[in-house]
């Protein structure tokens, strides 16, 4: 008896090693206590990411929060941004002071645009492949039925090997099956007004919508410290607010 | 209509060129005629300049029915000069095209002997009707006659260009031809005895030839970094395979790797047809690339990754899907950020600095050419109220502006005088009631420059 339950420990064991090849995944943190606290410290870096926007206007906030953990995931290497013709067309292109407006270096970046959403993958698979990157972020356009639960555990598997933190980034929030390890909604916030009633700095709702590691969904409001590369609360008086009061009822 | 041109046939019966249609077809009923095509023609005269490639990088044409090689330094390849000669000969002719050839030390000679025999007439010279008559009426009427005259007297009646035509048709003064291509710093080229219908030997040549390459290469501590692969067909049909590279390189199996991409992109696949009889690999642009020092420890690896992951995607993809950002000296916001491929890295101008505190002024994504917006200002000079894009409205409730961006009369036409120098733009940060941050701008100062000015969305805030 006590032969097979030591068996099955061993078992175990093995079973654990071969699971986690390289011990406890590499984590990076969102630099706002509220949120790594909640995730157990962070997001796996070696993993895919998967953030929506809530709606298509929303595309702007969901593609700069995009930015702003591919910057805190990639340490001074360089991003890849992976997109296809029709968002570039759609959501405009990629404005590099504004860029630097959110502390990020345009230099670090890399502009990929591909025909379609087969090739978008296929040179996908070859920048997870080069753990030079620091993060991918792949834009699919539309629904893009190509990115099937296949195609995306093969994105993982990529990005397991080699280290490199991808994000995919969708303009509208879906239904499809996907092997990401998170999957997130993000909307635009109203920004802390400055003196003269001047919008402010960045301000995000995000939501956690699920978590493969079964964490709890939850939401709440951040801002982007540009100066730190970290996210932080707004002012008090907002954060408490539940999510339904925040936006007014005129949709 | 008139004859342009004959077969030997025809002139055998007393046609020749220029001769009206009809007196033609008087003498000869049963003339069989097409329509002149100079634009075939030409395009004929490319193609069989591209076949010519094989012979020398240097192929340069002399329309509407000439082609001039430079063959300096290339006929050992053939065994000799009439090897090659011959070769070209048998290769037109089983084209179906009847060539006349002549060799010479400079191009005019040879051009000269090849159009005009042995002994040229003075119509080798090219000169105007005028001064053809006028050396016929001297007596003079071969090149041989003209070349024991003294020059001076010759180019005070007929021109110093006529005495200067004279001089290169003598062989006297040698000007280089203007090749079709840029010659490349360095080529390799291998011939097969038999045409080659199998990609993958031909690709296996190719390596071959990388090789061969590197080792040119290496002795001139050079590295190459725009590579053209040719592959000569049998039937004359010449592909051509680009491949550029971010850094120089001599390493083959780094090009076969970005060969082989460029051909599964290719949107026509290789036809091998009757097979290939020659390979030629050209790299294009040289640059310094001195021995690499390995380390003992383990190398950085990283920036040479990203360097031949970016090689590989703008291979396949183009390098102008493959991008950087850049930063440019200017206030037209679409015209300061523009975007170059990776692999080819402009100088790097800094990019503007932020202020501690502010929030972004500028957005993340920006729209080229910029949206147009309907928009309501409570007066026309005023901040907008709300606006309509994409058919939704959006209702103001933070904005701040305007920020007023004058054009760049400068670069302009006449720029200086009023009402010529392009329209002001008011820019305003504004922030609509669900928290999104738009960046709009109004085109032209109301009651100055534009009586009911147009808005534009320019961008959007993260």
């Amino acid at each position: 008896m006590s032969d097979s339950s030591a068996s099955l420990a061993r078992l175990k064991r093995r079973l654990e090693r071969l699971e986690r090849p390289r011990g406890g995944p590499c984590l990076f943190s969102f630099g706002c206590d509220a949120v790594d606290v909640r995730l157990g410290g962070g997001l796996a870096r070696g993993a895919l990411h998967e953030l929506c926007a809530a709606e298509v206007d929303d595309h702007s906030a969901v593609s700069g929060f995009t930015l702003m953990l591919a910057a805190r995931a990639s340490d001074a290497k360089p991003i890849l941004w992976l997109r296809e013709d029709k968002g570039q067309r759609q959501h405009g292109r990629l404005y590099g002071s504004g860029l630097v407006d959110l502390g990020l270096n345009p230099d670090r970046i890399i502009l990929v645009t591909a025909s379609d959403t087969l090739s978008a993958l296929r040179a996908a698979a070859d920048i997870l492949g080069c753990s030079g990157i620091g993060a991918v972020v792949i834009e699919p356009w539309g629904d893009a039925r190509a990115l099937d639960l296949t195609a995306s555990r093969r994105l993982v598997l990529a990005a397991e090997t080699s280290g490199v933190a991808a994000f995919i980034l969708r303009d509208r929030t879906t239904s499809f099956a996907s092997a990401a390890a998170t999957r997130w909604t993000v909307a635009s916030a109203s920004s802390a007004a400055l003196p003269g009633n001047a919008p402010g700095h960045a301000a995000l709702s995000v939501e956690l919508v699920r978590h493969r590691g079964g964490v709890p969904p939850f939401g709440l409001v951040m801002e982007w410290d540009r100066e730190e590369h970290v996210f932080r609360e707004p002012a008090l008086s907002r954060a408490v607010l539940p999510p339904a009061q925040r936006r007014p009822l005129a949709a | 209509m008139r004859l342009v041109a004959l077969d030997a046939h025809a002139l055998s019966l007393g046609l020749v060129p220029g001769m009206a249609l009809a007196d033609a077809r008087a003498r000869v009923p049963d003339l069989a005629t097409n329509d002149h095509n100079p634009a075939a023609d030409a395009a004929l005269l490319v193609r069989m300049a591209d076949d010519c490639d094989r012979y020398t990088p240097m192929v340069a044409l002399d329309p509407p029915d000439g082609l001039i090689l430079d063959i300096t330094g290339c006929a050992h390849i053939w065994g000799s000069e009439a090897a090659l000669v011959a070769d070209l000969a048998a290769r037109l002719g089983r084209a179906g095209l009847r060539v006349q050839h002549a060799l010479a030390e400079t191009p005019d000679r040879a051009r000269a002997l090849a159009r005009h025999g042995n002994a040229p007439s003075i119509l080798a010279l090219d000169l105007d009707e005028e001064r053809t008559t006028a050396l016929r009426r001297a007596g003079l009427t071969t090149i041989a006659d003209l070349a024991v005259r003294p020059r001076s007297p010759l180019a005070a009646r007929f021109g110093t260009d006529m005495v200067a035509k004279l001089a290169r048709l003598l062989g006297e003064e040698d000007i280089r031809i203007t090749p079709r291509r840029v010659p490349p710093a360095l080529f390799v080229m291998r011939r097969f005895a038999e045409p080659i219908a199998a990609t993958d030997y031909v690709l296996a040549t190719l390596e071959a030839l990388a090789d061969e390459a590197r080792d040119a290469l290496r002795e001139r501590g050079e590295g190459g970094r725009r590579f053209a692969a040719s592959l000569f067909r049998s039937d004359g049909d010449v592909r051509q395979l680009f491949v550029e590279t971010g850094q120089p390189t001599r390493d083959p199996a780094l090009l076969m790797r970005l060969f082989r991409e460029r051909i599964e992109a290719l949107a026509d696949p290789l036809d091998p047809g009757f097979g290939y009889d020659a390979v030629r690999l050209d790299i294009a642009v040289t640059e310094p690339l001195g021995p690499v020092q390995t380390g003992l420890a383990t190398p950085v690896a990283g920036d040479a990754e990203v360097a031949g992951l970016v090689d590989r995607l703008s291979t396949r993809l183009g390098s102008n899907r493959v991008q950087r950002l850049g930063s440019r000296d200017t206030h037209i916001p679409e015209q300061a950020c523009f975007t170059f491929p990776a692999n080819d890295p402009p100088d790097p101008m800094p990019w503007p600095k932020t202020t501690a505190g502010e929030p972004p002024l500028r957005p993340l994504h920006l729209f080229d050419p910029p949206q147009p917006i309907l928009a309501i200002a409570e007066v026309p000079d005023g901040p907008p109220r709300r606006f309509q894009w994409r058919r939704r409205t959006h209702l103001v409730v933070r904005y701040e502006g305007p920020e007023r961006i004058a054009s760049e009369w400068w670069r302009r036409r006449e720029g200086h005088e009023a009402g010529k120098g392009g329209m002001t733009r008011d820019y305003f940060r504004v922030e609509d009631e669900r928290g999104r941050r738009f960046w709009l701008f109004r085109h032209g100062l109301y009651g100055s420059e534009a009586r009911s000015p147009d808005w534009y969305l320019h961008g959007l805030f993260a």
